[in-house]
C-alpha cells in the first residue's frame, strides 16, 4: 500500500553484490566462480531499476538492464566454453590447478 | 501490503545469496541461485518493471543457470563435487566481502536522498499516464521497445523539445552482432576436438 523507498533495494543490492565477489574470490570450483559472477551482475541490475522507479532515470535504467542481462547470458555461453576446455585439459574443474604459468 | 511482499522477496533473494556462498556442493549452490534469481526478479515485479522482470524469469532463470547445470553435469564427478577452500582463505574472504558490505551500506544510508526532491516532482511526465494501465500493471513493454527502436515517446511526446532524446537502436544492434559472435564462438570453443594422435597409438598397443 505504501512505498517501499529507494534505499532497502540498494542494501538488497549491496548484499547480493558482496555475496558474488565473495563467492568469485572464495570458490575453488570454477562453475562456482561463474554463479558468483551472475549475482554481481543481478546486483547491479536491481541498482538500475530501482533507479528507474525512485530516481531520475526513467525508461533508461530499465534498458540498461536489458542490456545487462543480454551480455550476462552471453558471457556465461564463452565461460562455460572455456570451463570445458579447462576440465578436457586438466581433468578437473579445481580452479587452483590452472597453475602452470605460475613463476 | 508492498512493505511485506518486499520483505519476503528481498528476505529470500539475500538469504539464498548467501545461501550460494556456504553451500560446499556445486548443485545446491545452483540451486540456491536459481531462488535468488527467482526472487530478484520479483523485485523487478514491484518495481514496475515488468518486462525486465519476465527477461529475468525467462534468460537468467530458464537459459543461464541450465547452463551453469550443464556445465555442473559435464564437469563434476563423484570426489568432485565437494571442492573445499582452505579454512584461511574462507576467513580471509568474509572479512573483505564484510568490508565492502559495510563500506556500501555506510555509503548507501549517507545520502540525503530529499535533496533531489524537486527533481523528483517534476518528473512525472505526461507520457506516464497516457496508458490504458497502472504502472503496477505493466506499461513499460511499448516504452522499452520504442527506446530500443530509437524512438523515445516517454521523454518526447507532448514537450516541447528542440531536439530528440537519445534511443537505444546503436546498441541493440551491437548487441544483436555481439550474440551471433557469441553464439559461433562458443560453438567452437566448445566442440569435440578430435583425439591427438599418441592417444591412438597408445590404444593400439594395448588392443
Amino acid at each position: 500500500m505504501n512505498d517501499v523507498g529507494l534505499t532497502p533495494y540498494l542494501l538488497v543490492a549491496a548484499v547480493l553484490f558482496v555475496c558474488g565477489i565473495v563467492c568469485m574470490a572464495t570458490k575453488r570450483n570454477g562453475i562456482g566462480v561463474l554463479m558468483g559472477i551472475e549475482l554481481v551482475l543481478n546486483g547491479a541490475n536491481i541498482n538500475f531499476v530501482a533507479f528507474a522507479r525512485y530516481g531520475l532515470l526513467g525508461m533508461d535504467g530499465q534498458a540498461i538492464s536489458m542490456f545487462v542481462i543480454v551480455l550476462a547470458a552471453a558471457e556465461a555461453a564463452v565461460a562455460l566454453a572455456i570451463a570445458l576446455n579447462f576440465y578436457n585439459n586438466h581433468l578437473t574443474i579445481d580452479v587452483d590447478e590452472g597453475n602452470q604459468l605460475k613463476g | 501490503m508492498q512493505t511485506l511482499i518486499f520483505a519476503i522477496y528481498a528476505l529470500v533473494a539475500c538469504s539464498a545469496a548467501i545461501a550460494v556462498v556456504v553451500s560446499q556442493n556445486v548443485v545446491r549452490m545452483a540451486f540456491w541461485l536459481i531462488i535468488a534469481l527467482g526472487s530478484v526478479a520479483g523485485l523487478f515485479f514491484l518495481l514496475n518493471a515488468d518486462f525486465v522482470g519476465a527477461t529475468q524469469l525467462l534468460i537468467y532463470v530458464g537459459g543461464t543457470v541450465v547452463l551453469l547445470i550443464f556445465g555442473v553435469m559435464l564437469t563434476a564427478s563423484g570426489p568432485m563435487l565437494t571442492i573445499k577452500s582452505a579454512p584461511g582463505e574462507v576467513v580471509l574472504g568474509g572479512l573483505a566481502g564484510l568490508a565492502v558490505l559495510g563500506m556500501l551500506v555506510y555509503a548507501t544510508l549517507g545520502v540525503d536522498w530529499s535533496a533531489n526532491r524537486a527533481k523528483l516532482a517534476s518528473k512525472q511526465s505526461v507520457a506516464e499516464t497516457q496508458s490504458f494501465r497502472s504502472p503496477e500493471e505493466g506499461q513499460s513493454v511499448r516504452k522499452l521497445g520504442s527506446a530500443l527502436l530509437g524512438v523515445r515517446f516517454d521523454k518526447d511526446l507532448n514537450t516541447d523539445r528542440k531536439s530528440l532524446s537519445t534511443g537505444y537502436l546503436l546498441p541493440f544492434e551491437i548487441i544483436s552482432v555481439h550474440l551471433l559472435v557469441v553464439l559461433v564462438g562458443a560453438s567452437y570453443l566448445a566442440r569435440t576436438k578430435r583425439r591427438r594422435a599418441g592417444m591412438v597409438a597408445a590404444e593400439t598397443a594395448a588392443g
